[in-house]
């Protein structure tokens, strides 16, 4: 019997395993796809916000808060990209200043620090390619730009390292209570265990419902987005949000940690809880939207776009804690935005909140708290290139020519405690294919490397998911 | 640091005939860099025939045409390195290159021939809306698949872009037992080669879906359909013509991208509209001693010009290096005017021309029963009567060097006059 098994293997359930396993338990991490990472958190604005967004004394304003802070050391541990390059929300008129006044003033009751408005001189001094309609903006200096599938997977990783087991592949279909814990029913196996822990994003309203009466619902809020190529990073220097007007939050813009411009989201709530397609007149929104805060985003530089889900609750905030009635059964629903910049936050609560139930939670005194990132070759000085070649010569080897990605990075990440199996595994980790190509060039020679570290057939390898294997059968 | 007198960026096509020339005219100490794993390029993976006709006069495939290029580098004792790339390049004329072997590498050149190709442009570009499903594939990706992986990719496909590896790409799908609902244009004609039409689709049922394209894709894991729409003069769709059609596999030959991020690194100028440095009559860019050709300096439909083109800047790399370049004296610019997308080159040097001069263009629209004007700062030198203009064939002009030295100006332009678009 597991003491806790955590279902959803996003940034959330990572975070909490992860934060588990600073004590002695026998821990699973369990997930539907083949892969961590791969719902919300694969596809959203990558932000870290500073908090000032969420309505006071609610759960989202507090952990935003608190996660913020803890953000950027988590990162270090874990060697993944952090930036805090700030945010500004932009205001077009004296009207919208007002709104900017109140963020300002929700920012200080949130406890968010070094809060500053910008009179126009200042924000164009930060921002030269901002609209000329702008006049003002909230600045956030604590707010901060990251990687979230790099943080999930550097979370899992270091889980396991702490002894958790990840199980994927693995869908809960059915949860009976026993006379002590639950028994999980998933479509392969039948998992005992003392304590759940629901983080299962858009279905963690399903999951509840396997063991309590419903409480909330959660909606699929699709968001929408382009990734601009690297030539377009610069065109702005923070994240720049609008000022939130009538019907519309606006869409943001910002550099992400590897360089690119990214652009979205809007928002739609949809009955579809895997409806990740992307629709012309909803990009057109996106883009419009875009020119209200500069006009200078080079569009014709958009090397893909994409939609994401939020997991958005109809409670409006968070949802977390024991289910009443239901012991040692923990719901952590509703993680839509600032979720990610929560997670740290919610992990430690999540893990407390267990150690409390229980009383008995011994510390693991072997935790190891850091994790090391693959190497990052092109980060590398000449002199250490050459040693890594010397001793592995695959590190001289380029195979992602867009981003200068190595078949020593990809080797890697096959072989990490939580390796990637798929091509999109392997882009998300070590992001060959993620460039301007696309994967046109790179993609037959990741597929490749794939099968020949996992001992499998070219044919047996997906692109994403379970039956999404790119070559189907040898030409005749 | 390791010297050479000339360092080509690429063993394809162009990088090969760059080489061999320059080593013809009198230079020892080349090196031809390749980052995949022979040389030859994307040759290796075109093994239908069509290539040579105008260099060879005979009906090679890909891999033959390049194995006669690459049989003569050797022959001809040029050094070469393969699974090598190119990091950086350097104004110094520094190139930075990696492998396995050597490790990283610095390499001084006098002279620095940029011979990269092009990339595909792709689905994220088009933003064609729809799930992300496996299945959609360039058409160049899919020919590396089938013809040099030996993996097919699908049972059922429908070909997005009328561009020649399309074509060529669903005639190989048929070959391959899987079928091919059609190939959609969004214009009136096809982008590809009028031969490719014949030969790849005619030949094989395989319609040919004028003013078509594909609004949506859908499939959670594999592709399973597509949305067609027809389009309008515009090329926009038209609402409520869309059809939806069963397929596993969608291919896009919507275009190609010359790969210029070490040029651009470098800072060298490019045209835009060819999207590859602009270069004068010795196929050199704005930066002294660094040449361009082949589909990094302009996307090309027949490989045989692409050698022409690349003897040409092999050739005027050794004579620079032999200080036979004259960089002073009248120097005529080209302008593409009205019709013509763009003209390469982009300079002239009256003072280099010893020969004729070849202008490569390509025309904006299809014209019939039309003719090129050549105009030298206003004043028409030449006319040449063409029967039928299309932008997927590009143009040669060939100009007498008589004709640039005895007319006077500075701006040299080229319209298509006709009488019906």
């Amino acid at each position: 019997m597991y003491d806790v098994t955590i279902i959803g293997a996003g940034i959330v359930g990572t975070f909490i395993a992860r934060e588990l396993s600073k004590y002695q338990l026998n821990i699973l991490l369990l997930d539907k796809e083949n892969d961590v990472a791969n719902g919300t958190t694969k596809a959203n604005s990558a932000i870290c916000h500073a908090g000032y967004d969420a309505e006071p004394n609610t759960l989202k304003a507090r952990f935003n808060v608190e996660g913020n802070k803890m953000m950027e050391d988590i990162c270090r541990e874990l060697d993944v990209p952090f930036k805090r390059i700030g945010s500004l929300v932009v205001a077009f008129s004296q009207e919208e200043m007002v709104t900017i006044e109140e963020l300002y003033q929700r920012g200080i009751a949130n406890n968010v620090p070094n809060l500053k408005i910008l009179n126009k001189k200042e924000l164009v001094e930060k921002e030269p390619n901002i609209s000329p309609n702008a006049v003002g903006a909230l600045y956030a200096p604590t707010a901060g730009i990251m990687g979230p599938f790099e943080l999930a997977f550097a979370l899992a990783e270091n889980a396991v390292d702490n002894g958790v087991e990840l199980l994927l592949n693995n869908e809960v279909k059915k949860i009976d209570k026993l006379e002590e814990g639950y028994r999980i029913y998933t479509n392969n196996k039948e998992i005992d265990t003392k304590y759940v822990v629901n983080c299962a994003g858009v279905y963690a309203d399903e999951i509840h419902n396997m063991v309590a009466e419903p409480q909330f619902k959660i909606v699929p809020r699709r968001g929408q987005y382009f990734l601009l190529d690297r030539i377009a990073g610069s065109t702005v220097n923070s994240v720049i949000f609008q000022c939130p007007v009538k019907n519309s939050k606006g869409v943001v813009v910002l550099p992400t940690v590897h360089g690119n411009l990214l652009v979205g989201p809007d928002a739609q709530d949809l009955d579809d809880k895997e409806d990740r397609d992307t629709t012309d007149d909803r990009l057109e929104y996106v883009r419009k939207s875009a020119y209200k805060t500069s006009e200078k985003i080079p569009f014709n530089t958009v090397i893909t776009s994409f939609a994401g889900l939020r997991a958005s609750p109809d409670t409006k905030d968070f949802i977390i804690g024991e289910i009443k009635g239901t012991k040692g059964f923990i719901d952590v629903a509703g993680i839509e935005s600032p979720g990610l910049s929560a997670s740290p936050a919610i992990g430690k609560y999540v893990a407390q909140l267990l150690k409390n139930i229980d009383g008995s939670f011994k510390e693991n005194p072997e935790f190891k708290s850091t994790r090391k990132r693959a190497i990052h070759f092109m980060e590398l000085s000449n002199e250490e290139k050459n040693e890594i070649i010397k001793k592995d010569p695959r590190y001289g080897r380029i195979i992602c020519r867009c981003e200068n990605i190595t078949e020593g990075e990809i080797v890697d990440a096959i072989h990490r405690n939580v390796g990637g199996t798929t091509v999109d595994g392997i882009k998300r980790r070590v992001r060959p294919g993620m460039g301007r190509c696309q994967g046109g060039f790179c993609q037959p020679r990741v597929i490749e490397i794939l099968a020949r570290e996992l001992g499998k057939d070219f044919t047996e390898i997906p692109k994403d998911g379970l039956n999404s294997n790119i070559a189907i059968r040898e030409t005749k | 640091m390791i010297d050479y007198d000339i360092v080509v960026v690429g063993g394809g096509p162009a990088g090969l005939a760059a080489a061999i020339e320059a080593k013809k005219n009198g230079i020892d100490n080349i090196l031809v860099i390749e980052r995949d794993r022979e040389l030859g390029g994307i040759l290796q993976q075109c093994i239908h025939n069509g290539f040579g006709l105008h260099i060879f006069k005979e009906e090679l495939t890909g891999p033959e045409y390049a194995e006669r290029f690459i049989n003569q580098l050797c022959e001809l004792g040029i050094d070469y390195k393969l699974d090598t790339m190119v990091l950086d390049i350097t104004e110094d004329k520094i190139v930075t290159a990696i492998n396995t072997v050597d490790g990283l590498i610095n390499i001084q050149a006098k002279a620095i021939i940029l011979a990269m190709g092009c990339r595909e442009r792709t689905r994220g570009a088009l933003n064609i809306a729809g799930s992300r499903p496996v299945g959609v594939y360039n058409a160049g990706m899919a020919q590396r698949l089938i013809n040099m992986e030996g993996y097919t990719v699908g049972k059922k496909a429908i070909i997005l872009g009328s561009g020649d590896i399309g074509l060529i790409m669903a005639r190989r799908l048929v070959l391959e037992g899987s079928e091919v609902i059609g190939v959609l244009a969004r214009g009136g004609y096809a982008a590809g080669l009028g031969r490719n039409v014949v030969q790849c689709l005619e030949d094989y049922d395989i319609p040919l879906m004028l003013r078509h394209t594909i609004v949506k894709i859908n499939g959670k894991d594999r592709v399973e359909s597509v949305v067609v729409v027809e389009t309008d003069e515009n090329k926009r769709p038209i609402p409520g013509t869309e059809k939806e059609y069963e397929c596993d596999t969608v291919l896009l030959s919507v275009g190609l991208i010359p790969e210029n991020e070490l040029s651009n690194n470098l800072g060298i100028s490019l045209d835009r509209g060819t999207r590859g440095p602009i270069v004068n009559e010795s196929m050199e860019t704005e930066m002294e001693g660094i040449f361009a050709c082949g589909n990094v300096l302009h996307v090309h439909d027949v490989v045989d010009y692409v050698t022409q083109e690349s003897r040409r800047a092999g050739e005027s790399a050794a004579k620079y290096i032999k200080n036979q370049l004259n960089s002073s004296g009248r120097c005529i610019q080209t302008k593409a005017g009205e019709g013509i997308g763009y003209i390469v080159p982009q300079k002239v040097r009256i003072d280099n021309l010893e020969g004729p001069i070849e202008f490569f263009m390509r025309v904006r629209d299809k014209y019939q029963e039309s003719k090129l004007v050549i105009k030298l700062d206003g004043i028409t030198i030449r006319e040449v009567k063409k029967k039928y203009l299309i932008p997927s064939e590009m143009e040669r002009l060939i100009i007498n060097p008589k004709l640039l030295k005895e007319n006077q100006g500075s701006i040299l332009t080229v319209d298509v006059v006709s009488k019906e678009a």
